[in-house]
């Protein structure tokens, strides 16, 4: 068993039983992760640059983490205060840290398909920790893990994604993961937060009405409203976006049935979640954070794994 | 085979008597068809005695993670009860280079110090070791080429028990 791509870009180039073999080697870091000495030594041979050209907390401090716990050795590397702001260009940059001897990439970057041209320069396995709003690969990974850890399976559950669909990298990996798992997905948001096209390009339902969604849904995976990324007003105010488009827990309590609520973090409080939803027990937002390190580790030592054997052949 | 199996929980028995301090461990993914055969066997043969049983998987140890071809998929690994100052018997089917056995060692370390570890194969391949490994219990000895492959097939998995060779 093996993966069929070098590197993680996003979640549209693997296949089904790739995702598979991840989330079963990932099962297994999780146990590993619940041992009195929570690292193993698969990859101590290997040196890993995590490059964070754009701010992160959660998925910078778990790819480290799951880095050690592999026993490789990571350095770090952010664009505020290194040489980008001197005007340096990106295959410079990653080409002389490679030059250091490092064998595997990490990295965020606010230019969608930063990634990708990179992996046509480089030659060493790339992991996208999010490429501008485009994806976010091991946010979808571990999305679905959490979900096949809650309900079993993700094959046949319906997926609501709600809010800021337009510029979420973590929406579109998530569609892509879910639907090659044989989830049903919709999404809802404004419609001036929903690509126009969304339906027919990937196959998913769409509503503009979040009770509707809600009721339809096991799982609620909402979205950050993410204003960085807006340079014209696509809704009145947060206030309004909130009331019509925020979930909160008389929301949740209103509904036919229980469902779960995920958030990918950092969650706007009161805006597209409130507190009392976001702290309730139908919320699985730490468990996605821990299943994180598991994944990650999985994805990792998989890719590794390529890399060595193509370096045997 | 049941034979040998019967007469390696003997063996066990007389080691470990009722298995206070004693914890058995069979390696995946093949050593633990043999290892829950024998956990059977020895409540049948000690009724009332409660002996704790676990499966380690050793591929995220495994020395050959650089050069192996194809990449291995890992297995459950169940250890629901301390090791620390235990006596272990580690399981496995076939002892061939000694390396795995290197490798469910240090993994077995980071679950905790035992206070001694012995190690129990149906099959000992002799004149083929490349680490200075032995087991304590042993199954059957045999003589195989480097060439060939030693495969124990059992009922549960394969739908026979068997000791095969592979040229």
């Amino acid at each position: 068993m093996s993966l069929s791509v070098k590197h993680l870009l996003g979640i549209r180039d693997l296949q089904r039983q790739d995702i598979e073999l991840i989330f079963q080697t990932a099962d297994q870091f999780k146990e590993v992760l619940q041992r009195p000495i929570k690292k193993v030594p698969t990859l101590r041979d290997t040196t890993i640059v995590n490059l964070f050209f754009e701010n992160s907390t959660r998925t910078r401090i778990s790819f480290e983490l799951a880095e050690k716990r592999l026993g490789a050795d990571t350095i770090n590397f952010s664009a505020s205060g290194s040489s980008v702001s001197k005007g340096e260009t990106l295959i410079d940059t990653v080409n002389n840290i490679l030059s250091m001897k490092v064998d595997m990439v990490v990295m965020r970057h606010s230019a969608s398909g930063a990634p990708h041209f990179l992996s046509k320069h480089i030659d060493v396995p790339i992991l996208n920790a999010g490429d501008g709003i485009n994806e976010h690969p091991t946010q979808a990974l571990l999305d679905s893990f959490s979900i096949r850890e809650k309900l079993g399976t993700v094959e046949g559950k319906k997926i609501a994604i709600c809010g800021d669909v337009m510029h979420s990298r973590v929406a579109l990996s998530n569609i892509y993961c879910l639907k090659k798992l044989g989830a049903e997905v919709t999404v809802v948001g404004p419609p001036t937060l929903i690509p126009k096209y969304m339906a027919a390009a990937l196959g998913v339902n769409v509503t503009y009405n979040m009770r509707e969604a809600l009721e339809w849904c096991d799982v609620a995976n909402v979205l950050r409203i993410q204003l960085e990324r807006q340079n014209t007003p696509l809704f009145s105010s947060l206030r309004e976006y909130s009331l019509a488009y925020g979930v909160n827990k008389a929301l949740l309590d209103s509904l036919h049935k229980e469902i779960i609520v995920m958030h990918p973090g950092p969650i706007n409080r009161g805006v597209e979640l409130s507190s009392d939803a976001a702290d309730s027990k139908q919320s699985i937002i730490l468990q996605q954070v821990e299943n994180g390190v598991a994944v990650r580790m999985a994805a990792l030592y998989l890719l590794a794994g390529e890399r060595k054997r193509s370096l045997v052949e | 085979m049941a034979i040998t199996i019967d007469r390696l929980c003997h063996q066990l028995i007389e080691n470990h008597l009722q298995f206070e301090n004693t914890v058995l461990i069979g390696l995946q993914p093949r050593g633990i068809y043999l290892s829950g055969r024998m956990h059977q066997a020895l409540m049948k043969l000690l009724p009332g005695a409660h002996i704790d049983y676990g499966k380690l998987d050793i591929t995220f140890y495994r020395d050959d993670f650089n050069q192996s071809k194809t990449l291995h998929v890992p297995s459950e690994t169940s250890i629901d009860f301390s090791i620390e100052n235990k006596k272990v018997v580690l399981i496995d089917d076939v002892l061939y280079t000694g390396r795995t056995i290197r490798s469910a060692l240090d993994a077995m370390l980071d679950f905790g110090r035992p206070a001694s570890v012995e190690l129990l194969t149906l099959i000992d391949r002799r004149f083929s070791r490349q680490l200075p490994i032995q087991p304590d219990y042993t199954g059957r000895t045999i003589d195989a080429l480097i060439s060939q492959k030693v495969r124990v097939l059992w009922q549960e998995r394969d739908g026979k028990d068997e000791v095969i060779l592979i040229d």
